[in-house]
Formats: C-alpha cells, structure tokens, sequence
C-alpha cells in the first residue's frame, strides 16, 4: 500500500548554496507535487529608489545577485539611458559586452561545477571552478572586483580596457578554451553524467514557451529565444547563434550551458576585434522622466529591468523580473513524477538564483 | 538607442482575459507581471513578447478592486499574481495555485504599497 | 594547536546575502584558494561543524533558521559574519525586511569585510576564529564541566 507524504526540503540544503524551500509530496519515492516557498534572503530593495539617487541605484542593481552582478547593473543603466536619451559611445557598449561574456563564463562555470557536485563528482567540481579562477583574474584585473566589478554607470562604464590588456586577454584565451574543451568533453560525454541527466526532468517545447522558461532552462528544450539577438550593447554588431538543444532534459539543459561558455569565447574575440576607440560615457544630464523596460541575457535568462522616473533625482519605481522567478514554474512541472533521489539534480538543473529570485 | 520599441496599451479592467486569451493566440508569450504604486492608483503592467516584439498591456485602478487571475491562461502567471498580492495588496481572483499571502513571507504586510525603511542607526535587539 | 583546530569544520548559511559573498566562501574549496589544506571541511550538519559563517543580514524569515543553526551547533563554537552584509545590513540596511547584521541575534566572534569579501580575507577571518576557538575550548576545560552537549 502506498501512502502520501510531504518532506520538506530546504532552506538550508547542501546541494543548494542559498536556501529555497520545496514542500515535496511524495508517493513512494515519486514526487507528485512540489510546492516552493520563498522569502529566506528577500531584502526589498526595489523600495531603495526612494532612498538612493538614481546614479547611486545601479550599485543596488548590481548587488541584486553577485553572481550576474554586472548584468544587472548594465541592463538597468540602459533602461535610464533609454529614458534620458543618452547615447553611450560605442567603446562603451563593446566593454560591456566583453563583461557581460566573463561574467557569463563565470556563472556557468560556477553551475556546472555546483551540478557536477551535486551528481557526486567532485573532481569535475574542482575542474570547473578552477577555470573559473581564470576568468574570475581577468574580472578583477580589468574591474577591480572578482565578484562585483562595479563597472557600469548611466552613460557608460567606469574604466576602459587598455590596448595592450586587451591583447593579452585575447592571447590568453587560447589555452583557456583547449581547457574548456577538455571539460567539454567530460561533461557532454561521460557515461556516469549520461546515467544521472538523460530523460530526467523533462521539459517539452510549448511547456517551456508558454509557462515562461528562459534562457538555458528555454534553450535546453529547444525554445530558440535568446535576448542577445535583439542587440543590445553591441551584440548587434556580432556574429552570434543561440546554442539550442532539443531533448528538454537535465542533459540538454547542462549541455546548452557547456556549449554557450565555448560560444562566450567567441564572442570575447569578435568584441575585441572589433572594439573602436574613443569615450567611454557621456556624461547624464538632467533626470530621468519616463519609463522603459529594458531586457537583456543573463546567464540564467532574460531580466527585465522597468524604471518609472518623475523627473525628480528619485526613481519612483524600480522593478527587476529576474530568470529564476520566471523558471520556476517549469520546474514546479519538471518535478512532477520524478524520483525523490533526483530532485537536487533537477532543482539545479535550471540554475535557481534565489538572492535574484527574490530581492 | 539600442533597446526595441516598445507599446504599452492603456485597457479596461473587464477587457483584461480577452486581450490576453488574444495574444496567446497570436503566439506570444508572459514575459512578466509587475504593479507600480503611483500616487494612490497601481498600474498594473502585463508584457508580452513574440520574436522580440514587446507589447505591454496595462490596467490603472485602486487599491481595493479586485482583477481576474490570467492564470488560466498562461499557467505560469501565479508566480507574479501572488508577488503583486503579497508585496502590493492587490487582490487576484482565480489563481491556479493560490499561496495565499505565502509566496514572499515579509516582516510587514504589503510593503510595497507604503515603503518603509528602517532608517540609520544601531539594529534593534531582540 | 589542538586536534579541534587542526581540523575545524565549517557550516555555511546564506542569510539573505546577493550571492557575492557566498559564492567566495565556496571558491575558497576551490584548488586555488584549497582551505582543505587547513583541515578545514565544509559540512552541512550543524550537529558537525565548530565554525558558523554567515553571509547577508539578518531578515524576519530567516532568524528563527539561523538560532536554530547556532543552537544545534556543539561547543565551543564560534561565528564568522562575512562581508558588509553580515556585519551591519551593508548597503540593505534600510531594506524594510532587514532586521541588521548577525550580531543583533547571535553573538559574532569575527567580522570579514568586504563586498564582496574576498577569499583571502575569509580564510584569513576563519584562522583568525581558530584561535579564538581555541581559547574557548581551555575555558570550557576548567575544572567544573557539565558532562550533557547543549547551551550552558
């Protein structure tokens, strides 16, 4: 005879770095329902706007996720950009791409190294975020922060990349990505990584689309959507294809990632080539009156930043929609019917983020 | 600039699930639910989003109406709708999954609808 | 030195932190930054660990979970508050839902700075509690001992 009951998994989790919490109803050992809960690491800090200025806000922006820090300081830049009328010159918008890309590194390289662990492989863990280092060196010597660069500022970054730097980075890129690929290869074929993530929370294509799926989550079950596409920045001047896969699984999902830090080396390149010389920010004047919503590509997916000004130096609202709480009603559906043992995989598996998730 | 054009088109209240049963039709989809406390009337925002088009739906209204839940619609709409309810006070009817208030537990209720701030100084004990 | 400091085991909990400091504490795990080499070894059982540390303030949802960890925990054991967050609500101070940094619910032996706070400076902030450690664990061995775990 089989019976219902609930366990309760989380807040403070070891698979999990930031505490979510999951009722899951279990028959047996399969899940029937899973029922999240929020709020362990919510702060409010959208309410700040009244508080801070609006040229100060973007410091609170970046501090939303220290992971995707500098995307989200950049997405909310050009959301007041766009509402002040500014035109950012070009050097600008390429230094920001190149930092959004190590900034895109760094987090899937951190996720794939969290999801090795989680399936028990520690020595991959160790493989990923030792590369990680290395992208995590280039932050911090071209910003100043490893986790928090701190770069981005309305009108446009802080620092520039010298020449000679920029070279370098480039150069230095070679050995980093035949090591990548070494990973690559570990993660997309190793027989043990197969067992654990093919045909495990599964995902279909109008599932995905239509409950609001987004980036790798998205991509990983063959959803083309890729906010990088729209060009903001200056991805409209790059050569550039979402990586898509089709089975909608763990694997799938894992595999969009691998593929898009190899993708993110290209793109460093392009960006690097064809970086033109001149300003790095115009200078804001006036204050922001109106409103815009401005999306870009996390590492997670597309975030939204929407801003209301009233011409006063105070935003009157500042809303952030980030990645993990649109993902979460797909994986609400994933864990439905799978196996209690591969909820943390699966949990993973869409890359939660809940200091972003909850703000 | 570099962002997209964006529409937003101001509707009534009782138009709401039509004009959103419309755009999922057409294919788009949910790309976020937000509430915007201006003066004592919310804005509410629904945008939508078919190749990279961006369209946004908005109702104005006060604090105590009630709107339908989109929910029915697209599945995943619970998420915003219980955030607007929890943050904001708005009142959502018809939700497919109802946390009632339990979505984002805060110290206070509503916070968003009367920001308050600690303010400076030393933590309050225990 | 002592057995308990040549292999201190540590509890990490995310209190409502951006992730930053987090993110660091696990890089110090990492092969570049290796704390294992301290004997150091990250557990998630607080009935295991002897060191807390704690990234982001304190927020109304998570104070009970967070007296729960202290309590749980054996003594002697010490709290490490990491990053700006930790120490004083950090640039969330004002956040309504913030309550402040750790100390105005558990007792903190070691404040790290930073935001984030760099991993250098955790490791140097988790030695810094050994010692600290160390100390209470000599008081706790004078003379009258109650032989039950738990709070005294």
């Amino acid at each position: 005879m089989s019976r219902r009951i609930i366990v309760p998994f989380g807040p403070q989790h070891p698979v999990l770095p930031e505490p979510i919490h999951l009722d899951l109803v279990l028959q047996d050992e399969r899940v029937v329902e899973a029922i999240p809960s929020i709020g362990y690491v919510h702060r409010g800090l959208e309410t700040l706007v009244a508080k801070r200025e609006f040229p100060e806000y973007v410091y609170i922006a970046e501090r939303t996720c220290g992971i995707c820090s500098f995307i989200h300081g950049m997405t909310y830049c050009q959301a007041v950009e766009q509402v002040m009328n500014l035109e950012v010159p070009d050097r600008a918008l390429f230094l920001r791409t190149i930092w959004s890309e190590y900034s895109r590194m760094h987090s899937h390289l951190l996720w794939l190294g969290l999801f090795a662990d989680a399936l028990g492989f520690e020595n991959l863990f160790m493989a990923s975020w030792k590369l990680r280092e290395f992208v995590l060196d280039v932050l911090e010597e071209t910003t100043g922060g490893r986790v928090i660069q701190g770069s981005c500022k309305v009108g446009g970054v802080r620092r520039d990349i010298p020449g000679e730097t920029l070279d370098r980075m480039v150069s230095d890129l070679s050995c980093f990505e035949r090591d990548l690929k070494e990973l690559a290869h570990v993660f997309l074929r190793d027989e043990s990584i197969i067992a654990r993530t093919r045909g495990v929370g599964v995902l279909s294509r109008d599932d995905a689309y239509y409950m609001g799926a987004m980036g790798p989550t998205a991509r990983g079950s063959g959803v083309a959507i890729d906010l990088r596409e729209t060009g903001y920045a200056a991805y409209g001047k790059m050569n550039f294809r979402p990586v898509v896969e089709m089975d909608g699984d763990c694997y799938s999902r894992c595999a969009v990632r691998m593929k898009e830090v190899i993708a993110s080396v290209d793109l460093i390149r392009q960006a690097a080539g064809k970086i033109p010389e001149g300003e790095i920010e115009v200078k804001p004047k006036g204050n922001p009156d109106g409103e815009c919503f401005s999306r870009a590509e996390q590492p997670r997916g597309e975030l939204v930043h929407y801003i209301k000004g009233d011409g006063s130096r105070h935003l009157v609202r500042s809303r952030i929609r980030t990645p993990t709480l649109t993902n979460l009603p797909p994986l609400v559906k994933m864990l439905g019917g799978c196996e209690l043992a591969d909820v943390p995989v699966i949990v993973l598996s869409i890359d939660p983020c809940i200091g972003c998730m909850e703000r | 600039m570099t962002i997209e054009e964006q529409t937003t088109t101001v509707i009534e209240r009782d138009h709401l699930i039509g004009r959103v049963e419309e755009f999922k039709k057409q294919g788009y989809r949910l790309v976020q639910m937000s509430c915007t406390k201006v003066g004592d009337l919310y804005e509410i925002n629904y945008s939508f989003d078919l190749n990279y088009q961006f369209r946004n739906l908005r109702i104005v209204m006060d604090g105590q109406t009630e709107i339908a839940s989109i929910s029915g619609i697209y599945w995943g709409a619970f998420v915003y709708e219980n955030e607007m309810h929890d943050l904001f006070g708005i009142r959502v009817v018809g939700m497919n999954v109802d946390f009632g208030g339990n979505l984002i537990r805060t110290a206070k209720k509503n916070p968003f609808a009367n920001p308050t701030f600690r303010g400076e100084g030393p933590c309050p004990g225990e | 030195m002592s057995t308990l400091s040549k292999s201190p085991w540590i509890l990490h909990y995310d209190a409502s932190s951006c992730n930053g400091c987090d993110i660091e504490v696990l890089a110090c795990l990492s092969p570049l930054y290796d704390v294992e080499r301290f004997g150091i070894i990250n557990t998630g059982n607080p009935k295991h660990a002897d060191v807390l540390v704690i990234t982001g303030g304190v927020n109304e949802q998570n104070r009970e979970v967070i007296k729960n960890l202290y309590h749980q925990m054996p003594d002697p054991k010490v709290v490490v508050a990491v990053g700006i967050c930790a120490s004083s609500g950090g640039v969330f101070r004002e956040c309504y839902n913030i309550v402040g940094g750790i100390d105005c619910l558990i007792p903190v032996d070691v404040y790290v700075p930073g935001c984030a706070a760099r991993p250098e400076s955790i490791i140097d902030g988790i030695v810094k509690a050994l010692s600290i450690l160390e100390e209470k664990k000599e008081k706790m061995a004078l003379p009258v001992r109650v032989a039950s775990g738990g709070e005294q």
